[in-house]
């Protein structure tokens, strides 16, 4: 049975890399679909055709696109990710230091997220149909409505503007742990809620989908108690799921952080890679969206894994 | 007391008072997008204002924008950008991932486990990184942001008409036309896409809110529509010094988005009960 789980596993890690080459073949396509190139996008308009020829050059602009790719991708797995276009650095150099604000950002909002989202899933689905319920899926319908920006800008005008209780702009180089964690408040409600809409609806949905199966029924036939059948006989089996939807839910936390750190101006990857698009910088652009999608790619394996072993009747091999 | 055949009988040919609501707000904003250049008060570009960040006044019922612009105005003329790019975008995701989905379906075998792998590689794209990529390469225009919105969309739209179209291949006059020697396209259009029509027009909807929110972040982020055309998005971007002021315009185009995407999430809800009555009695 041991050999069976280890198989799955390495057959869910192998497609993980091939997600992950496909996912780096499809950014390096898009970031290279417009014929006019970076050198000349950086250089701007009034470049002696000289002087572009030769940036073009510098940055191996002049080979040919495929041969451009292999070199990219053979760099880009050794952890060379190129020079940045626009201040001549290694785009590695700029990445480190913001990737673990991001990192500390992200970590802190699904510490919170998950164990809020757990809870009002399981709850809503334990107590489905009651106004509890309605009230939980009518403010995520609402939440799912409204642009992250908007949640972000109105709790700055309350909190920030109105009520003057908080400042407006994240700083990590706050004076004191007390300052730090008020600058930080907003910016990580703000993605808790975002994410939490998300999770939590998945999860009730998950839970209530296992809850339509005929051993439910059965047990409801037994007399046994809406909590019991619920956490004693949903819950095991709802469990793959479950874990399945709050990493998918996660994929609400990469935008989600995209506005909260251009909103609170917080020194992360995500406004870096904003400030990246703006001024064409492609090297940097790559190298954040690598960061994203294969952070976003391990999540989604880790999760999957961990339903693997959870999951009894994964054991058996997956029915599709 | 009613039976519940009857009251599903009852629900299905009247919409509850949500549903009409929603559905209201859907036809003003599709009025709105429309007739808009034609009933905006001032020109979006002319500045009527001498006061910027002016508040909500009977001359300027939105306040006026930054420059003293008439924020009205320029929320009109922007609904045609927000509406119109949206639409497009999920007309041509839906187009697009239906038939994939139901060519997948009908094919099934090496074509149906190819397509899905390949949609499922895309799927795990987050949609707001990977948009930002392809501004990044493209720049920002109307068409790239149709484009990318699309292509994002369509996976998901993919795996939701396959998911139909499979529970109806198996039907019996799916087999029967298979049996009369029908060709693929005949069965795909004429037999299993007239079945499949209820949830992939709900998915619709679904897919127009995700695309209209993404569109309005990227004008949030001054990546979308670019000036001096407007979208609800990119009216906000420009405004955003006025959150501080407590102004207007730095929140009513945000508004704006909220209830279109509400409206149509409400009206989906009140109608996917329908849907899910009518399906039952297959």
């Amino acid at each position: 049975m041991n050999g069976k789980i280890t198989e799955l596993i390495l057959k869910r890690i192998g497609v993980m890399f091939l997600t992950l080459w496909l996912v780096a073949t499809l950014i390096f396509i898009a970031s290279n679909l417009l014929p006019g190139d970076a050198a000349t996008a950086s250089l701007g308009q009034f470049a002696t055709k000289e002087t572009v020829e030769g940036l073009r050059s510098a940055l191996g602009l002049d080979q040919p696109p495929l041969q451009r790719y292999f070199s990219w991708m053979a760099a880009l797995v050794q952890g060379d990710a190129g020079i940045s276009l626009v201040n001549k650095q290694p785009v590695i150099d700029q990445l480190l230091g913001r990737m673990s604000n991001t990192l500390f950002l992200a970590a802190l909002t699904t510490a919170i997220a998950i164990p809020v989202a757990l809870f009002i899933g399981v709850t809503s689905a334990i107590w489905r149909g009651s106004f509890y319920d309605r009230l939980v899926s009518g403010s995520s319908v609402l939440a799912m409505s409204t642009p992250e920006f908007m949640v972000a800008t109105l709790i700055v005008f309350v909190f920030a503007v109105h009520l003057g209780w908080l400042p407006a702009l994240a700083n990590l180089n706050a004076a004191s742990t007390l300052d730090l964690m008020k600058s930080l408040l907003m910016p990580v409600c703000v993605l808790v809620f975002i994410v939490v809409a998300q999770m939590a609806r998945m999860i009730r949905a998950a839970l209530i989908s296992t809850l339509q199966s005929s051993y439910i029924e059965m047990s409801t036939l037994k007399g046994a108690t809406r909590n019991r059948i619920v956490l004693r006989h949903a819950m095991p089996n709802a469990l793959a799921p479950i874990l399945n939807s709050t990493a998918l839910a996660l994929n609400s936390l990469l935008s989600g952080v995209v506005f909260v750190e251009i909103i609170f101006n917080y020194p992360g990857v995500a406004r870096l890679m904003v400030d990246a698009v703006s001024t064409r910088d492609i090297p940097l652009v790559q190298a954040c969206a690598m960061v994203f999608c294969s952070s976003y790619l391990i999540l989604v394996t880790i999760a999957d894994i961990f339903a693997i072993i959870t999951n009894p009747r994964l054991r058996r091999g997956r029915a599709h | 007391m009613s039976s519940p055949a009857e009251n599903r009988l009852i629900s299905a040919f009247r919409f509850s008072p949500a549903a009409i609501i929603s559905l209201a707000i859907i036809l003003f904003w599709t009025a709105i997008a429309i007739i808009g250049p034609w009933i905006a008060p001032h020109s979006p570009g002319r500045i009527v204002d001498f006061d910027v960040f002016g508040p909500m006044s009977a001359s300027f019922p939105a306040g006026s924008d930054y420059m003293g612009r008439d924020m009205l105005s320029r929320i009109i003329v922007g609904t045609r950008y927000t509406v119109g790019i949206s639409v497009t975008a999920t007309l041509i995701a839906s187009f697009v991932g239906t038939f994939l989905g139901l060519f997948a379906a009908v094919s099934g075998g090496a074509v149906d486990s190819v397509l899905s792998r390949a949609m499922d590689t895309l799927i795990s794209l987050p949609s707001t990184i990977f948009a930002l990529v392809i501004v990044a390469g493209l720049g920002s225009s109307i068409p790239v942001l149709i484009g990318a919105s699309a292509f994002l969309y369509t996976p998901g739209i993919y795996r939701v008409a396959r998911a139909v179209a499979l529970t109806i291949v198996v039907q019996d006059f799916v087999t029967a036309a298979r049996a009369r020697g029908e060709g693929k396209l005949y069965i795909m259009l004429r037999e299993v896409l007239p079945n499949m029509l209820p949830p992939v027009l709900t998915d619709f909807g679904v897919r127009f809110v995700y695309i209209m929110l993404l569109i309005s972040g990227l004008g949030f982020l001054g990546l979308g529509v670019q000036p001096p055309e407007v979208d609800w998005g990119t009216l906000v971007y420009e405004n955003l010094a006025g959150v501080g002021l407590g102004a207007p315009a730095a929140f009513l185009p945000a508004f704006c988005v909220v209830s279109l995407a509400l409206a149509v999430n409400l009206f989906l809800d009140s109608i996917g009960d329908r849907a899910k009555a009518g399906s039952s009695e297959l």
